[in-house]
């Protein structure tokens, strides 16, 4: 529903930039003519355009069709390994048959109905909270109490439903999780950060610059390591941090130094002027911050913001090295069997294709709320 | 000017690295007094009224707003900012809100002014300055004269004692200077201090009690406009007033 508006919108901005030049393609009759003009115009318009879309068709007709074959035609839809070994495209029935271990992991499989429940509790939290006009405080109250329930079906212990430890829980519902705590609790910090590095107080700028640089400067799976091996250490003797919250924590840390960057972007491209009017007003710091500040830079930087939030959405698959079983580990897993081994190309596709239409969601989202705030404040 | 002064400068000085940038200021501004301030680009004037409500902060010296002294603490800050309206050259409106959301802004976050009040208050101020039925556009949907118009009603909405205006219609088409001008002028009659950095003779001759011209840092004069029009007594206020009135 929602992920439809940014369709729309292009559409109408396709349609709107066709009906302004009328005059030139009235001229013309309708119908395939027009069609050969654009070619010829677009595509054959000089040698180098000529030869370039040979190459392209060239390009297309090797690759295009094999996959279609592979893909479509030749693919043997159910049935077993063996099936799958008979016929000569992709093992689709590898899907159906091994989904469950793919989206939950090593979760108990007669209790994979409650990850089902909390994913799609958060797919329907992150759905409404992407209509602007649910963009008030009880959503955020909706989100806690969504955490809630989603914490108390997926550890369990109550009402009849086993207790399962976090080493046990995998699949998608950890990835969308990950994703989600990372970005939502990232996010605030790296605000707090890119102010810190604009401050006119020096031990809050250093220490900023140098939280900014140290974190920038480590691969996250350095930064994972780190979070699960090394921080125990430091911890008294007895006290244990669950081995998802430090892989949570590790993410948090990695992201927001990276994102207090894009948000600094933003905090510079707003006009001086802004900060004098709101100071000779007598605003205080923080509102003019939070009132004049931020709504302007963060809009500003709502793509490398995006960008960000996508790199730590896939970046959730390196948790598997700390041993978390997320989205990709569980499908890896699930592939482990020797019956379907052979068809692993298959099994990354599904999974490629789950991280593709989240990661893609964000894009088209973005796009559609740039749009959005944007409306009635153009310059 | 019997009463005590509104804002009091004494020996103020700043630097900007090396650059002396204010020169031993000195000026009274007594209540209702109307102050327009002169001088070539680079004079210090913007500086100088800049740092009546610090946004410039000066380094020695003593400036004195509404008997609260400017310095480090905090507290006299927003005390003075409240009660010290600005008007900048470039408007520096809010884009992201409304001229209404401009206007009620300061008055619910700064003096928590219920939000029916505050509204009320700006529109009544958007009146004064002839642009009610602008109260639910951005800003960028209005033309220069109109913007500034909406800038001054949002100094007003803080109900300030003193008004500072930086230049308030050097970023203006001409056609559009007037409007701003007798915006102010009204003002000026109502009996609001201020202090106008503005090459506008026409309006300093209309409404100012006290001319000041600065050159290089320094005020070099000051006068009564009817004395500083007629026979400025400083070779280079001379030159200045000869320059920008022979156009």
């Amino acid at each position: 529903m929602i992920d439809r508006q940014p369709h729309d919108h292009s559409a109408t901005g396709v349609a709107a930039a066709d009906v302004e030049e009328p005059s030139a393609v009235s001229l013309q009759p309708p119908g395939p003519p027009r069609l050969l003009g654009w070619a010829r115009e677009n595509l054959f318009g000089s040698v180098p355009n000529t030869v370039m879309t040979l190459l392209a068709l060239a390009l297309l007709w090797e690759v295009v069709p094999p996959f279609l074959s592979w893909a479509l035609v030749h693919a043997q839809w159910g049935g077993d390994g063996a099936a799958c070994r008979q016929a000569e495209g992709a093992c689709w029935a590898l899907v159906g048959e091994r989904h469950r271990l793919m989206l939950f992991g090593v979760y108990p499989y007669d209790q994979h109905w409650r990850p089902l429940l909390a994913t799609a509790i958060l797919v329907t939290l992150l759905a409404t909270s992407a209509v602007r006009a649910f963009w008030r405080p009880w959503l955020l109250w909706a989100w806690l109490a969504g955490f809630a329930v989603i914490a108390l079906l997926m550890w369990g212990g109550v009402l009849g439903m086993p207790y399962v430890e976090t080493d046990m829980w995998g699949g998608l519902p950890l990835t969308l999780a990950l994703a989600v705590l990372g970005i939502a609790l990232a996010f605030p910090l790296s605000i707090v950060l890119a102010l810190g590095r604009r401050s006119e107080l020096p031990v809050i700028r250093a220490f900023s610059v140098a939280y900014i640089e140290l974190v920038r400067g480590i691969p996250l799976v350095s930064v994972l390591f780190m979070a699960s091996v090394m921080f125990p250490l430091f911890l008294p003797e007895g006290v244990t941090i669950d081995k998802l919250l430090r892989a949570l924590v590790g993410m948090v840390l990695f992201t927001a130094a990276y994102l207090a960057e894009a948000v600094r972007g933003g905090l510079q491209a707003v006009p001086r002027g802004q900060e004098e009017a709101a100071d000779a007003l007598g605003l205080s710091y923080w509102r003019k911050m939070r009132l004049i500040v931020l709504p302007q830079a963060l809009r500003l930087v709502i793509p490398p913001i995006v960008n960000q939030f996508i790199s730590c959405f896939k970046d959730t698959s390196l948790v598997t090295i700390v041993g978390l079983y997320d989205l990709l580990a569980a499908t890896k897993a699930a592939l482990a069997d020797p019956e379907w081994r052979p068809f692993f190309v298959e099994g990354y596709v599904a999974a490629a294709l789950v991280y593709w239409s989240f990661c893609f969601f964000m894009s088209r989202y973005s796009q559609w709320l740039e749009h959005q705030l944007a409306t009635g404040q153009k310059r | 000017m019997a009463e005590a002064p509104v804002v009091e400068l004494i020996d103020v000085q700043k630097w900007y690295g090396a650059f002396h940038v204010l020169k031993d200021l000195s000026l009274s501004v007594g209540k209702g007094e109307k102050v327009v301030v002169c001088g070539p680009s680079g004079s210090g004037k913007s500086t100088m009224i800049r740092c009546i409500n610090r946004l410039e902060v000066h380094q020695a010296g003593r400036i004195v707003v509404g008997g609260v002294e400017l310095g480090d603490d905090v507290k006299a800050i927003e005390t003075i900012r409240k009660d010290v309206g600005m008007v900048f050259q470039s408007f520096n409106l809010f884009p992201h809100l409304t001229v209404l959301e401009n206007l009620t802004l300061a008055p619910l976050w700064v003096k928590h002014v219920p939000k029916a009040e505050a509204e009320e208050l700006a529109m009544h101020y958007l009146e004064r300055v002839h642009i009610p039925e602008q109260a639910n556009k951005y800003p960028g949907q209005l033309s220069g004269g109109q913007q500034q118009r909406v800038a001054i009603a949002r100094s007003l909405c803080m109900k300030p004692s003193i008004m500072l205006f930086d230049e308030p219609t050097s970023a203006l088409d001409p056609e559009m200077v007037k409007e701003v001008l007798d915006v102010m002028i009204g003002l000026a009659e109502d009996g609001m201090t201020m202090i106008c950095v503005t090459h506008e003779m026409g309006f300093a001759r209309a409404v100012a009690d006290t001319m000041v011209f600065m050159d290089e840092g320094r005020i070099v004069e000051t006068a009564p406009p009817t004395q500083f029009f007629a026979d400025p007594r400083n070779e280079r206020t001379r030159q200045f007033l000869g320059q920008i009135i022979g156009h």
